[in-house]
C-alpha cells in the first residue's frame, strides 16, 4: 500500500532531533500501549505483519499527526474491534457488554517474562533452491499493491546487487492478510544511492527484498 | 498566547491518551484477553532488564575475542544468544562493522524495526518522520545532526530493516583503550553508536 509510513526518501519533514537522555516511557500511558499490544499479540489473535498493516492503514493525516504509541494504541483498537474480542460499543463507554471470547493463550507474568526472551524465528525450511545468489545484479519489480507489502516505493524499479541470501522468511504480503506464511527466499539487496536518489549521492542503501518482489537484470 | 494554548492542547491530548489506555486495559483484562501481571513483566522488561547496555557487552566482548567476533560475523543470533540476549525483534541478528573506510547506519524506513534484545525499546527521533526519510537519501546529513561527520573518502551503508533481519553496528574500536577490560571497554559503547548515529566515547572525553 503506497501510504503514509513509506517515508524513505521524503524531504518534509525537517531535521532529526535527537533527544539526550531520552526516557525508556515519556508518558504512563505510553507503558499501557506497549504492554497491551505485546500481550495482545501473545495472545495468537493476529500475526506481527497484521499489526504492521493495521497502523500503517490509519488515515494518513492520523498517521502523521500522531506519536508511535498513539499509532499502536489506534491499531491495537481497531484489530479488537476488527477480530470480534470487543466491539466498538465497548470502547466508546469503557464498559463490558459480553464475555469475552475465548483466545489460544493468556500467559501470566512468569510466562510472559520468559517468552519475550524467546525467539520466534520467522525463517522456515524451503522447499526450493533461491533463484539468486551473492552477486547476482537483480532488478525489484514496480510493485504497488493494495496490500501490505515491505518493498519500500523509493526502491521499486531498481537495480542492485545481491549482498546476502538470508533464507526462506515468512512473506508479509501474504501473512498480513490471514492467506498463510507463504516463506519465500529473502535476500539483502544493495542499491547505489545515486540510483534510488539524487547522482550525487554515494552511499549504499541495502534493502532486504523477497524473492517475489525480484527479476533477473 | 500560541505556546499557552499549545500546552493546554498538549495536556488535554495527554489526559486524554491516559484515560483512552485505562479504559482499554480494564476492558482486556476483565474480558480475560490479558492477565495483569504479563503486563508488568512487559513493561519491567523493557524499562528496567533489556536495553543499550546489552549491545554494549556484545560490542565490547567482539573488540576484545577474536573467536567471538568470529562467531558474531558467521552466526549473530547465536553468538548474542551466548551472552544471554535473545527475543522479540532480534530472530534474525546481524552484526555491520565499522571500519577505517566503512561507516554503518541502521533505519527502518517503513514502520520502526529495531534489535530490541540488544538495545531495548527505540528512542522517539528513530520512530520519527525526519530520520525514517531521511537516513536512506542524505545519511550524511543526517549525522551531522547527531554531530558526526566523517571524511568525506569514509563510504557510508544504510540499513533499511524491511523484514525480519535486525542490524546491530558494530562501532569502531577507539585509540587508546589497549587493555582495557571488557568492563571499561562496555562503558564507551553508546546506543547511537550501535544504531551507527553515533561514535563511541573517545577515551579522552570518558567521565572517570
Amino acid at each position: 500500500m503506497n501510504g503514509p509510513h513509506d517515508m524513505g526518501g521524503m524531504q518534509c519533514y525537517g531535521p532529526v532531533i535527537p533527544e539526550p537522555n531520552e526516557p525508556v516511557f515519556h508518558h504512563d500511558w505510553e507503558r499501557k500501549a506497549l504492554a497491551l499490544t505485546v500481550a495482545m499479540g501473545a495472545t495468537g489473535s493476529w500475526n506481527i505483519d497484521i499489526s504492521r498493516h493495521a497502523r500503517e492503514s490509519l488515515e494518513p493525516a492520523q498517521y502523521l499527526s500522531s506519536s508511535y504509541y498513539q499509532i499502536w494504541t489506534a491499531a491495537l483498537e481497531e484489530l479488537l474491534v476488527r477480530y470480534d474480542l470487543i466491539t466498538s460499543g465497548e470502547l466508546e463507554k469503557g464498559e463490558v457488554e459480553a464475555k469475552g471470547r475465548a483466545v489460544k493463550i493468556v500467559p501470566d507474568g512468569e510466562h510472559m517474562a520468559i517468552a519475550l526472551r524467546q525467539r520466534h524465528p520467522y525463517e522456515r525450511p524451503a522447499n526450493r533452491a533461491p533463484l539468486f545468489e551473492v552477486g547476482d545484479r537483480v532488478r525489484t519489480l514496480n510493485l504497488n499493491p493494495t496490500g501490505h507489502t515491505r518493498l519500500p516505493r523509493y526502491a521499486r524499479g531498481k537495480t542492485g546487487t545481491v549482498e546476502r541470501v538470508a533464507g526462506c522468511h515468512v512473506f508479509p504480503d501474504s501473512n498480513a492478510h490471514d492467506k498463510g506464511e507463504d516463506a519465500q527466499w529473502l535476500y539483502t539487496i544493495g542499491f547505489e544511492a545515486s540510483d534510488l536518489f539524487e547522482d550525487k549521492a554515494d552511499h549504499i542503501v541495502f534493502v532486504d527484498c523477497w524473492e517475489p518482489y525480484l527479476e533477473r537484470s | 498566547m500560541a505556546k499557552e494554548n499549545d500546552h493546554d492542547h498538549e495536556h488535554s491530548h495527554l489526559d486524554e491518551m491516559d484515560i483512552r489506555l485505562r479504559t482499554l486495559e480494564s476492558l482486556l483484562v476483565e474480558k480475560g484477553y490479558v492477565n495483569p501481571d504479563a503486563l508488568d513483566a512487559i513493561v519491567e522488561t523493557y524499562e528496567k532488564k533489556i536495553g543499550p547496555r546489552n549491545g554494549a557487552a556484545v560490542v565490547a566482548r567482539a573488540w576484545s575475542d577474536d573467536a567471538y567476533l568470529d562467531r558474531l560475523r558467521k552466526d549473530a543470533t547465536s553468538a548474542i544468544a551466548e551472552l544471554g540476549f535473545s527475543g522479540r525483534q532480534g530472530e534474525h541478528m546481524r552484526i555491520v562493522e565499522n571500519t577505517d573506510e566503512v561507516h554503518n547506519l541502521v533505519v527502518c524506513t517503513l514502520c520502526s524495526c529495531y534489535p530490541w534484545p540488544v538495545l531495548g525499546l527505540p528512542p522517539v527521533w528513530y520512530k520519527s518522520a525526519p530520520y525514517r526519510s531521511r537516513a536512506v537519501s542524505e545519511p550524511r546529513a543526517v549525522l551531522s545532526e547527531f554531530g558526526v561527520n566523517l571524511p568525506e573518502s569514509t563510504k557510508i551503508r544504510v540499513w533499511d530493516s524491511t523484514a525480519e533481519l535486525r542490524y546491530l553496528v558494530l562501532p569502531k574500536r577507539p585509540k587508546g583503550t589497549e587493555g582495557w577490560s571488557e568492563e571499561r571497554l562496555a562503558s564507551i559503547v553508546t546506543r547511537d553508536s550501535m544504531i551507527g548515529t553515533g561514535l563511541p566515547v573517545e577515551p579522552k572525553d570518558q567521565t572517570p
